[in-house]
């Protein structure tokens, strides 16, 4: 028999891992990400020329109920047509039987990343377009349940994309829901009732509480100053940990950040009489400092005319 | 093939214990030679008389998937035969009707010779290490004899080429040389390699199938072997 090296039975490793998409228009290339049910690869879709995005089931042999939450994803994925979500072009199942999407090769960087350098509003310009993304997925009946800011891509001209949908479900039940109990999510991110396995209590106020999260991820690179209390009054709202104690939506969380991006009262933030002015004084600084300007000159100009 | 090791009939019985020697022989005389210093004489002893005694008194009969996996308590096994076979200073006699003939035990100690000892002294690790080695070797192998049984010497000559001696990617030729040197167009040299690696898939989850205890435990082994799960 062979002698295999250490380095040949890695190899042999990946050779078996990989898949092979013979009987498919799509030629493989390198992984982009892996998780816990799938991997995603970059390929090439031969008819049409152009560079996707394929996920494909990581084991040969999955684990009960695995191929039928893949192909949920992929379904929930293409009925979801919004510029703010990754689109899904093909479902298919390789020679080994293993199950593959194909959606947009998404080309940016991860939220984390986009975000590092940039100033608050723009910031918030675009935790709002993920608010956007997400309160549509509501309105068609799904809920993501996994938002974090690994699963957003922020493209070179600002655009969102919300990525990984692998958990998400239907708000209406797909007739396959997980059996109460069972916990998917991202500590940090997902609301108590999530993190309890509570699966029937699960609602887009979940996602609330995720997108709550992510502001205020979003807010802390504020620095010593911290960030404006009523954005951290907004994150705290949205991340009540009882659901009835949230934002009802993801539009009226979106909302408030809008209120503030405006230099309007939040909801969420009760200010004082000082805050008021000091709030209106910011959101009037240009025709104050007209107004300013003006009675400067004017009185400039009435010493100038004693003398 | 574990659980047909105590299968009533006697033939299902002898091709499952024989599944689990080929699986198994070759981490279990390393094991002996580095663990427990083991002479080679001794050691192929050993392991010649260990799959004897396990066929005689059916260790493997007793293994409960829910508490270990099998490849752990095959070496628990080992581990205990070894402890007692010490203790009552009785080696066990070869050819004692239930010798394990065609054991390449020269090549196992030549492939001990380019190995060495294993990097920070961990056991587990090398037995598992040694188990994957010896799946993948036996996996080449049946590729091997299919493609020599169904005719494809090409496809089997460019997974050799470029999975085995290009194991190493510096070493590693590309489809453009690899179609030069066999004198095809280059898809059919990915196509080839396409299928010579299919059939290397299914013939490692074929012979992973025979060397675990259930179900569930080749379903986790394939995860692992296959670098998805973390250990």
């Amino acid at each position: 028999m062979r002698w295999l090296s250490d380095a040949a039975v890695d190899h042999l490793r990946s050779v078996a891992d990989r898949p092979d998409l013979g009987g498919t228009p799509y030629e493989l290339a390198e992984p982009i990400a892996r998780g816990g049910m799938g991997t995603v690869y970059r390929a090439r879709d031969r008819r049409l020329d152009r560079d996707v995005a394929l996920k494909v089931m990581n084991a040969p042999a999955p684990a009960p109920g695995e191929v039928e939450r893949m192909r949920d994803e992929a379904r929930i994925l293409a009925r979801l047509e919004h510029p703010g979500i990754v689109p899904v072009h093909d479902l298919g199942t390789l020679p080994d039987g293993r199950l593959f999407y194909v959606m947009k090769l998404v080309r940016g960087r991860r939220l984390d990343e986009a975000t590092a350098d940039a100033p608050l509003h723009a910031r918030l310009r675009t935790f709002e377009r993920i608010c956007e993304a997400v309160a549509f997925a509501h309105a068609q009946g799904v809920v993501h349940r996994d938002l974090k800011p690994e699963n957003v891509m922020v493209g070179p001209f600002g655009e969102v994309l919300v990525l990984d949908w692998g958990v998400a479900r239907w708000l209406a039940g797909s007739g396959r829901a997980e059996s109460h109990g069972t916990v998917l999510g991202t500590p940090g991110y997902m609301p108590p009732e999530q993190a309890r396995g509570e699966t029937d209590r699960i609602d887009e106020r979940a996602d609330v509480y995720a997108l709550g999260a992510v502001l205020q991820f979003l807010l802390s690179s504020e620095g010593e100053s911290g960030a404006p209390r009523a954005l951290e009054a907004i994150c705290a709202h949205a991340r009540a940990l009882h659901p009835d104690d949230r934002y009802t939506s993801v539009s009226e969380l979106a909302a408030e950040v809008e209120r503030f991006l405006a230099a309007l009262p939040v909801h969420a933030y009760p200010e004082g009489p000082l805050e008021r002015v000091a709030r209106l004084a910011a959101k009037y600084r240009t025709p104050l400092l007209l107004v300013a300007a003006y009675l400067l000159m004017r009185t400039v100009l009435a010493l100038v005319a004693r003398v | 093939m574990v659980q047909a090791v105590g299968s009533p009939d006697p033939e299902t019985r002898r091709r499952a214990f024989e599944a689990l020697v080929a699986a198994y022989w070759k981490p279990v005389y390393k094991y002996l030679r580095l663990k427990w210093r083991a002479s080679e004489a001794d050691a192929e002893d050993l392991t010649q008389g260990f799959f004897a005694r396990a066929l005689e008194k059916g260790f493997f009969d007793r293994f409960d998937p829910g508490r270990a996996r099998f490849r752990t308590y095959l070496r628990a096994c080992l581990d205990g035969f070894v402890a007692n076979e010490r203790k009552s200073a009785h080696r066990f006699k070869r050819g004692g009707g239930a010798e394990h003939v065609g054991l390449d035990f020269a090549g196992a100690e030549a492939e001990l010779g380019r190995q060495g000892a294993p990097a920070g002294g961990d056991m587990e690790e090398y037995f598992h290490r040694e188990w994957v080695r010896s799946l993948f070797g036996r996996a080449v192998e049946a590729l091997r004899r299919r493609c020599a049984e169904a005719g494809k010497r090409v496809p089997f000559a460019l997974f050799e080429r470029y999975d085995l001696d290009g194991s190493d990617a510096a070493r590693r030729p590309s489809y453009a040389e690899l179609a030069r040197e066999m004198g095809l167009p280059e898809t059919q040299v990915t196509n080839h390699l396409a299928w010579a690696r299919r059939e290397f898939r299914r013939l490692v989850l074929e012979t992973l199938e025979e060397a675990t205890g259930s179900e569930e435990e080749f379903r986790a082994e394939a995860r692992r072997l296959l670098g998805i799960d973390p250990p």
